[in-house]
């Protein structure tokens, strides 16, 4: 390395502590409602209940691991139609598209439970240390009785919120009253407690002392969302045509350099507020997770100084170009509605509306066959070739059902479950549990002559008012020839 | 060489490699991404002296806590032997005979002998328990010996010919033409006569001949209609499923030098309770008959269980006397 000497190796690189100054305006209240309603839907979920009668769970959104159910509100899954659920992350999939190319990173500024959590500790951590420069001065104090008072209070605090958070979550996958009681009395399963501790954990490291480190190292997101950005998509920009040269305070831009001067003063309210520390004025970056915060710190300024808001501003890269070039600003709705974002738009719509038609018109009652491949059949002593078959009845619907199982095709033949072979039966009358798989092993016989393989089906129909039925193909194998 | 510079408009050193004018920046890590590299490092230092790791000559350092994957086996045996456990006490108590009034300890019982089944029965039966030639098929309704689930367990209790076995199943056919009783001609005869009764050829002259042959010869285990006789574990040569084939050449054959296939005896080697098992498995099959009445069952030597006994719910029995202990 001939020229090792003129570069300063730095391989690793401290966390840069951030102080997010508070700041009050549009996006910030936007903000907080945003918080409001996802911390709602998330504490508040697992405690709604949905009936649906004696033998299904009363909770509205609950994902039965155990019994291999997925309830939401009037929809339950079962593991086959697990496709519904890759279904919704593909939406999730485009809607992510969809909200990137028109808005850019609106999740990560918004929505990200990284962003909503931090929002919310960083809240914290100013109702205990105070706002910015109190939280500096306390970082840089020396450990006295008053700042470990105010740590334990932070601490605890944050801890507190961990745990319900934590807590919330196993909620979700069992009963929640019950399980409530069950934590509370010790009594709950072992993973519980462990979800509950880890969630905990990763609450509390990350919304507490990772913050902005986890946008910027550890999420794969900003990298994908960046990909997906075009020159159309809303971005948070520092107009420069119209802020650069800087000036350094009001009173220079009083004086006759006021011409040379642009509206940006250089007070650094938009890096002051920015939770991820950076300097929007610096361009598009990594660490810009688009919270518009630094705008409504920037307008406030603009108010004072009686310059018009939106020196910092949702703009798009192609809007700052035209705008660079003298053009008048154009209204947002038109970045919105374009080609790209209603094609989003169509084929996540589509989807949905497909998903939608598949769960209305989906059978309630299904029956499918399984063949014994060892041995495939069996000569009895009359000649009769009998296949055995595992059959299973598929009830979806809440309550016990009794179905008649029967056979279409294979003439003459004979259906029966064990101990004699009847004379001429061809269908099997059983119960079939609420919400579950009946499984049935069933033997079928017919005479020798015959294809060596006749494809035939088991169909099941339902006895009760409602009725209903379902077929499942199968095929009867009959030795190549006799001896 | 790599040519190190600093990027201008970053700040940034460069990687020093450049392939067709793109750089790379070398940003530095975050230094909480090295903590937790020494960490990972602690902790595999920790891993290895708690856990077996280093390879020895003949065998690793065992690590402090003793854990070993044979020894989880173990545990996990013992626990599933600890559940088995009042089944199989059920299992022990309950006569074979009484085995399908109680379907939870018949289910329990049927699983039990396809894991046993596959294990002891499969080298001759096949794994779907279909045999081969000299292989009885268990599927079919085509028995031997009986195919009550009581028979059943004799004969895989007992075992078919079993030498210094005195309940084994035992029969000898004789060998008519290697020794001699009969002559080839008249072999071919006997076997024309089975080929007519089974259904597979017209009645011929050589078959009518046979047919007096068989009245002499065998009849007095085959029956003299040819169905065959359970208690000599004669087969029914009218039915078209043959051990050891049913072509004329391969009756001959077995006229001529006779068959003997055998079967170990299993209860002294696996115990009453997989032999009950093995039992209900196979009766589970399809081919499984009715117990006949009363009074007309073969010796067997059963554990005698007290009638009121037996018409407890064995399951709930052995629970609680697995719970007192």
């Amino acid at each position: 390395m001939p020229n090792a000497e003129h570069i300063a190796p730095s391989l690793y690189e401290k966390r840069k502590a951030v102080y997010p100054k508070a700041v009050d305006g549009f996006y910030r209240r936007l903000k907080w409602a945003i918080m409001a309603v996802t911390l709602a839907i998330y504490y508040v979920t697992p405690w709604l209940r949905w009936d649906r009668g004696p033998y299904a769970p009363d909770q509205a959104v609950l994902v039965d691991l155990a019994n291999r159910r997925f309830y939401m509100f009037a929809i339950e899954i079962w593991p086959h139609e697990f496709y519904y659920v890759a279904g919704l992350l593909v939406m999730a999939g485009i809607g992510l598209f969809l909200v990137t190319s028109a808005v850019g990173r609106a999740w990560c500024g918004y929505a990200c439970p990284q962003t909503v959590w931090t929002d919310l500790y960083q809240h914290v951590e100013r109702f205990i240390d105070g706002d910015r420069n109190a939280q500096f001065r306390l970082d840089k104090a020396p450990w006295g009785p008053a700042k470990i008072a105010k740590r334990l209070t932070k601490w605890g605090i944050w801890l507190l919120i961990a745990v319900a958070t934590g807590g919330a979550w196993v909620f979700y996958f069992a009963d929640a009253p019950t399980l409530l009681k069950d934590l509370l009395a010790l009594d709950a399963a072992p993973v519980a407690y462990g979800s509950i501790a880890v969630l905990t954990a990763t609450t509390f490291i990350l919304g507490g002392f990772m913050r902005e480190q986890v946008c910027v190292y550890m999420c794969p997101w900003p990298r994908i969302q960046t990909a997906m950005l075009d020159e159309k998509s809303l971005i948070v920009t520092y107009k420069d045509w119209r802020g650069e040269p800087r000036g350094h305070g009001l009173k220079k831009t009083q004086t006759a350099t006021l011409a040379e001067t642009g509206d940006c003063i250089d007070c650094l309210q938009c890096v002051s507020v920015c939770p991820t520390g950076i300097d929007i004025r610096e361009g598009p970056q990594i660490g810009c997770i688009t919270c518009a915060l630094c705008i409504d710190a920037c307008d406030k300024v603009m108010a004072q100084i009686g310059k018009p808001r939106g020196l910092i501003d949702y703009a798009s890269a192609e809007d700052a170009d035209r705008e660079r070039a003298g053009a008048p600003a154009r209204p947002v709705i038109r970045l919105l509605l374009r080609p790209r974002t209603i094609a989003y738009l169509l084929v996540w719509t589509g989807i949905g509306a497909a998903m939608l038609f598949a769960l209305g018109t989906r059978t309630r009652l299904d029956i499918s066959a399984q063949q014994d491949r060892n041995p495939l059949y069996v000569r009895l002593a009359d000649g009769t070739i009998r296949n055995s078959f595992t059959v299973k009845v598929r009830n979806m619907e809440a309550r016990p059902r009794a179905v008649e199982i029967g056979m279409d095709g294979l003439v003459g033949a004979v259906l029966w479950t064990g101990g004699a072979r009847p004379a001429a039966t061809r269908t099997l009358r059983i119960e079939v549990p609420a919400d579950s798989v009946a499984k049935q092993r069933v033997f079928v016989g017919a005479g020798a002559a015959g294809a060596v393989r006749e494809p035939f089906a088991f169909t099941v129909r339902a006895l009760d008012a409602e009725g209903g039925r379902g077929r499942g193909d199968a095929q009867f194998e009959r030795p190549e020839a006799t001896p | 060489m790599a040519e190190k510079r600093i990027d201008e408009a970053t700040g940034t050193q460069t990687m020093g490699h450049e392939w067709d004018g793109i750089e790379e920046l070398d940003t530095p890590m975050p230094r909480w991404w090295l903590w937790t590299f020494y960490a990972s490092i602690v902790f595999a230092v920790g891993y290895t002296v708690a856990y077996p790791a280093w390879p020895l000559i003949d065998r690793a350092t065992g690590g402090t806590l003793g854990w070993s994957s044979r020894g989880d086996f173990e545990k996990e045996m013992a626990a599933e032997a600890k559940t088995r456990a009042p089944i199989m006490l059920a299992l022990a108590a309950t006569p074979i005979d009484r085995l399908p009034d109680n379907p939870e300890l018949m289910h329990a019982a049927v699983e039990g002998g396809r894991a046993a089944f596959k294990v002891h029965c499969v080298q001759c039966h096949g794994s779907g328990a279909a045999g081969s030639k000299g292989y009885p098929n268990l599927n079919d309704d085509d028995w031997l010996w009986g195919g009550d689930i009581k028979s059943l367990q004799y004969t895989i209790e007992h075992g078919i010919r079993n030498p210094d076995h005195d309940q084994t199943r035992m029969s000898l056919m004789p060998a008519f033409g290697r020794d001699g009783i009969l002559k080839p001609a008249q072999v071919d005869d006997l076997a024309a006569h089975v080929r007519v009764i089974s259904g597979q050829e017209k009645p011929g002259a050589a078959a009518r001949r046979g047919a007096a042959l068989f009245a002499e010869n065998c009849a007095v285990c085959h029956g003299a209609d040819g169905k065959g006789l359970r208690e000599f574990g004669a087969p029914n040569l009218t039915d078209p499923i043959w051990l050891y084939g049913g072509s004329r050449e391969d009756i001959a054959a077995t006229i001529t030098t006779a068959r003997y296939g055998v079967m170990p005896r299993w209860g002294e080697k696996l115990g009453p309770v997989t032999v009950k098992m093995l039992a209900a498995y196979v009766h589970s099959l399809g081919g499984g008959e009715a117990l006949p009445a009363l009074g007309a069952l073969p010796v067997s030597d059963a554990p005698a269980t007290p009638v009121a006994d037996a018409a407890k719910p064995p399951l709930a029995d052995a629970a609680k006397s697995d719970a007192q202990r």
